[in-house]
């Protein structure tokens, strides 16, 4: 037998969506992860309720990288509709749990099988009948504790954090998973080299958490007290963590009655149109949604933005065009989304690269918006969205909101009603609003997506109409250095690396690869647009620098030539990804070694 | 000398808005007189009022109406939206949504519908003149089959008729009346205000530009041979006792 290979290996379970795999999956992930071992979760799932071929992919890293790997060390072969094709992508030596009903004879001999009777064992052997489906999933749970050394407790950990809500069901699932711990004790011996075992100093003090639930935090945190939304995978988990969350921290002290508004709107249309009322009334109003809805949201998007009224937009993008591949993940709409809506439109856009921003950006963004009075979009992903991540706890905020320019009664009282909703007077281009309900006589303003002057009032002047469209120009070159700065590291390598969003994870992994084959890069993380300056002098500090994104046609790649001066255009280049899986390190690696060896 | 002011203090002139800019005649024009009439009446508070408008030519009124009050011209169909955050947002608002045909009854159903399924606290008028004005006469969705365009072609449409589509929703406020019967649009606009939940007034409003022609069903004179008032509309204001804690 070859050397022993510890905690540093990838599981991909090969199952039937909607058979209950999802909570096998997880509770064996939570078991790992209680070993303190970093785990790195995807979940590639069919846009289906139930039959269809699911794979989770556990990969396990003593370093904790967490993009997708390209190859998998134990593969659980659950589905008789794919395990022939499953079984190509294991990794020679790699290790097959299949079904024993399988036969693999004819199909590969560089790989270690274990085959096990999982239908015999349940049907023999659990006894609940409308649960045996699911509890099956729980067998392979089992058994991959036997073969990784996964110790008992913390199999019992992983089953009752998953439970938590649901403490009953823990021994019967207990009882499935010891169906299969038994199997591999009293059936095999171990022929393979992977095992885990017990780390300190890697995972504490950092919990998992999908992305979504974390900007479902932030925007509770945020203060907001609007949300409409209209249901859309991937962004559908971000609104219905709001609502669990909100039944529990957003209930009034006295009257226990909820302190925050969700609509479920009737599209996406509407979902957008209630923010900006809501906004526009004064509330920190919010939507979720994902490409088609984005696609819906365009015009409201250019009234908030050219009426500036504040409102927050998660587009958690997921494969396009039209409805594309739903549950698949993509940065495709970065471009779409900056100028969204007809007409001379810009907006500010956050761009989270982690969880642990998910949950900032989610709640700063609603100070952003507030603060520009724009609308402000977080652009996040399927990947980083509705995969569990693991992420230094989350933070308290240590600071007040900041509602903007707002005047009050007793402001205007002060002013003597001297006041313009579009009037400049501070010159950053972000002027005073008022809110309905304002007590003064002065206070009120007509909102229009038409026109207007300084005064608010209605006007096709081209001197107005050009003053205010410069004016807001102006508002996003201020908002532009408030926006969080791009994340730069250095150390004066001649080759640079752009990226954004969950890319990130893999250009972590992918620089730790190029510095081990001797060949350091330096990386500049583009976390807002409008982009900052420093993109610029990044790319004027390094000969060649390669902007990595997930779509195809090179949309930040775009979007960073055209800050560039014309002399500093040429030495940026592009590297994308695009096939609907979260982008692993070798994407990176593999074009950016083949362009280094070509001469410029 | 003291003008005469409403229970809040305010005079009949602190419930006008800008000039307006519609076409002398318009139907529309008579009903924002008819709104300030209600609202200086009514004696509302114009800094609880928030005026709502899609677009159009009848949702351009809201400017000509209680400047002082704050309002938002949204986009075309989709008032209700924006009217329904506006209310979540804040409850003490009083909203009032104006709409046309075509922003109501053709982009804007859906939105329509929805927003009377929820019966959000509201006022929305309609005013109705089965065309689009701002876009220069084509059928709306609320013209009548076999109403003929100025320029001579003939809807072959059934229409769509707001009011019945709002009681098939089992809306809890529904009336139809013409922007020429003042004393009948004004009453019903006060109860409408009052009434909590979805209040529908679908007023026909005749465009005297592109469909006051023979062969209109919504212009003047059709209107006027047609009107059958089925009752006399008065409104009688109910207001809350005042209630208060000593201890
Ligand atoms: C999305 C969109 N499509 C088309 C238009 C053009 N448009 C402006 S007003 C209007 C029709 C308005 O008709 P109606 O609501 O009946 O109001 P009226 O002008 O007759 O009072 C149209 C189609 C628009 N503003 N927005
Ligand atoms: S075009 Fe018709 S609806 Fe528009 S203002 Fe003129 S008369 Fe009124």
């Amino acid at each position: 037998m070859t050397e022993p290979i510890v905690n540093d290996l990838t599981i991909q379970a090969a199952t039937v969506n909607g058979s209950g795999s999802q909570t096998a999956n997880l509770v064996l992930t939570r078991a790992i992860f209680h070993m303190g071992i970093p785990v790195a979760p995807k979940n590639v799932f069919p846009s289906n309720i139930e039959g269809l071929p699911t794979w989770y992919q556990l990969r396990i890293t003593p370093e904790g990288h967490m993009a997708r790997s390209d190859k998998v060390d134990i593969l659980i072969a659950f589905n008789v509709a794919t395990w022939r094709e499953d079984l190509k992508s294991v990794r020679p030596g790699g290790v097959v749990i299949h079904e024993e009903a399988f036969s693999t004879a004819d199909v590969r001999t560089d790989v270690t099988y274990y085959p096990v009777p999982f239908s015999k064992l349940a049907k023999s052997k659990i006894q609940n009948d409308t649960l045996r489906k699911q509890l099956a999933n729980m067998i392979y749970v089992g058994v991959v504790a036997g073969l990784l050394g996964i110790p008992w407790g913390a199999v019992e950990h992983g089953v009752k954090r998953q439970f938590l809500a649901k403490p009953k069901a823990v021994p019967v699932n207990l009882d499935a998973i010891k169906l299969g711990y038994d199997y591999w004790q009293d059936n095999f011996s171990k022929q393979d080299p992977y095992r885990l075992e017990p780390m300190t100093g890697a995972v504490e003090g950092k919990v998992l958490v999908e992305g979504n639930q974390a900007a479902a935090l932030g925007a509770l945190m945020g203060g907001v007290t609007v949300v409409a939304w209209y249901p859309i995978t991937p962004s559908s988990s971000l609104c219905e963590y709001l609502i669990a969350y909100s039944d529990r921290f957003r209930l009034d002290e006295k009257t226990s009655e909820k302190n925050i508004s969700v609509v479920q709107a009737e599209d996406e249309l509407a979902a957008v149109g209630m923010a900006i009322g809501a906004g526009w009334a004064g509330a920190r109003a919010m939507t979720s949604t994902s490409g088609p809805g984005i696609s819906l949201m365009a015009e409201f998007s250019g009234l908030a933005y050219y009426a500036e009224v504040p409102v927050v937009i998660f587009d958690i993008q997921r494969i396009g065009p039209s409805t594309g591949l739903p549950t698949r993940t993509s940065q495709a709409d970065i471009g779409f989304v900056y100028t969204l809506s007809h007409g001379d439109t810009k907006h500010l856009v956050l761009l989270p690269g982690t969880v642990e921003e998910c949950y900032e950006f989610a709640r700063d963004a609603f100070d952003h918006a507030d603060r520009f009075q724009t609308p402000v979009f977080i652009l996040s992903d399927l990947d980083l969205g509705m995969n569990l991540w693991m992420t230094p706890e989350f933070k308290y905020p240590d600071k007040k909101f900041d509602r903007g320019k707002v005047l009050s009664k007793q402001d205007l009282e002060k002013l003597a009603g001297e006041w313009g909703r579009y009037r400049d007077v501070d010159g950053d281009g972000v002027t005073y609003r008022t809110l309905p309900g304002t007590d003064h006589p002065a206070a009120g303003y007509f909102t229009r997506g038409s026109g207007h002057d300084e005064q608010a009032r209605y006007t096709e002047g081209a001197d107005a109409y050009a003053r205010n469209m410069d004016r807001l120009a102006h508002k996003l070159e201020t908002a532009r250095h408030a926006l969080p700065a791009p994340v730069v590291e250095e150390s004066g390598s001649p080759i640079g690396l752009i990226a954004f969003g969950s890319t990130h994870s893999a250009v972590i992994e992918a620089r730790e690869m190029l510095a081990a084959a001797g060949k350091k890069v330096d990386y500049l993380r583009v976390r807002a647009l409008p982009l900052a300056d420093e993109v610029a002098r990044f790319v004027a500090r390094h000969e060649r620098v390669y902007v990595i994104e997930q779509n195809r046609d090179g949309q930040l790649y775009d979007l960073v030539r055209l800050a560039l001066p014309a002399e500093l255009v040429e030495r940026v280049r592009s590297i994308r990804h695009y096939n609907g899986q979260p982008i692993p390190a070798i994407a990176i690696t593999g074009p950016l070694m083949d362009r280094e060896a070509v001469p410029a | 000398m003291s003008a005469t002011v409403n229970r809040v203090g305010l005079p009949r002139d602190a419930y006008k808005g800008a000039a307006t800019t519609l076409c002398a005649g318009c139907g529309h024009n008579s009903i924002t007189n008819h709104m300030i009439k209600a609202l200086y009446e009514l004696g509302v508070e114009p800094h609880l009022l928030a005026k709502m408008s899609g677009i159009g030519c009848s949702s351009k009124t809201p400017a000509y109406f209680v400047e002082t009050a704050h309002g938002f011209n949204g986009v075309h169909g989709r008032m209700p939206a924006l009217t329904t955050g506006a209310h979540l947002a804040n409850r003490q608002l009083i909203m009032l949504g104006v709409s046309g045909d075509g922003d109501t009854a053709s982009i804007g159903l859906g939105q329509f519908m929805h927003m009377i399924r929820r019966n959000v606290d509201c006022t929305y008028i309609i005013e109705d003149n089965g065309t689009y004005g701002l876009t220069k006469g084509q059928f709306s969705a609320t013209a009548d089959l076999g109403s003929v365009q100025k320029k001579g072609a003939v809807n072959t449409f059934q229409p769509i008729d707001p009011c019945a589509v709002a009681l098939a929703l089992g809306c809890s406020f529904v009336a139809r009346s013409f922007s020429g019967d003042g004393k009948q649009v004004v009453p019903l606009i006060k109860a409408a205000i009052a009434h909590r939940g979805t209040a529908i007034l679908d007023i026909i409003s005749p465009c005297v530009t592109f469909n006051d022609h023979d062969g209109s069903t919504k212009s003047y004179s059709w209107v006027k041979d047609h009107e059958e008032s089925i009752a006399d509309v008065s409104f009688i204001p109910f207001f809350e006792e005042v209630h208060v804690d000593w201890t």
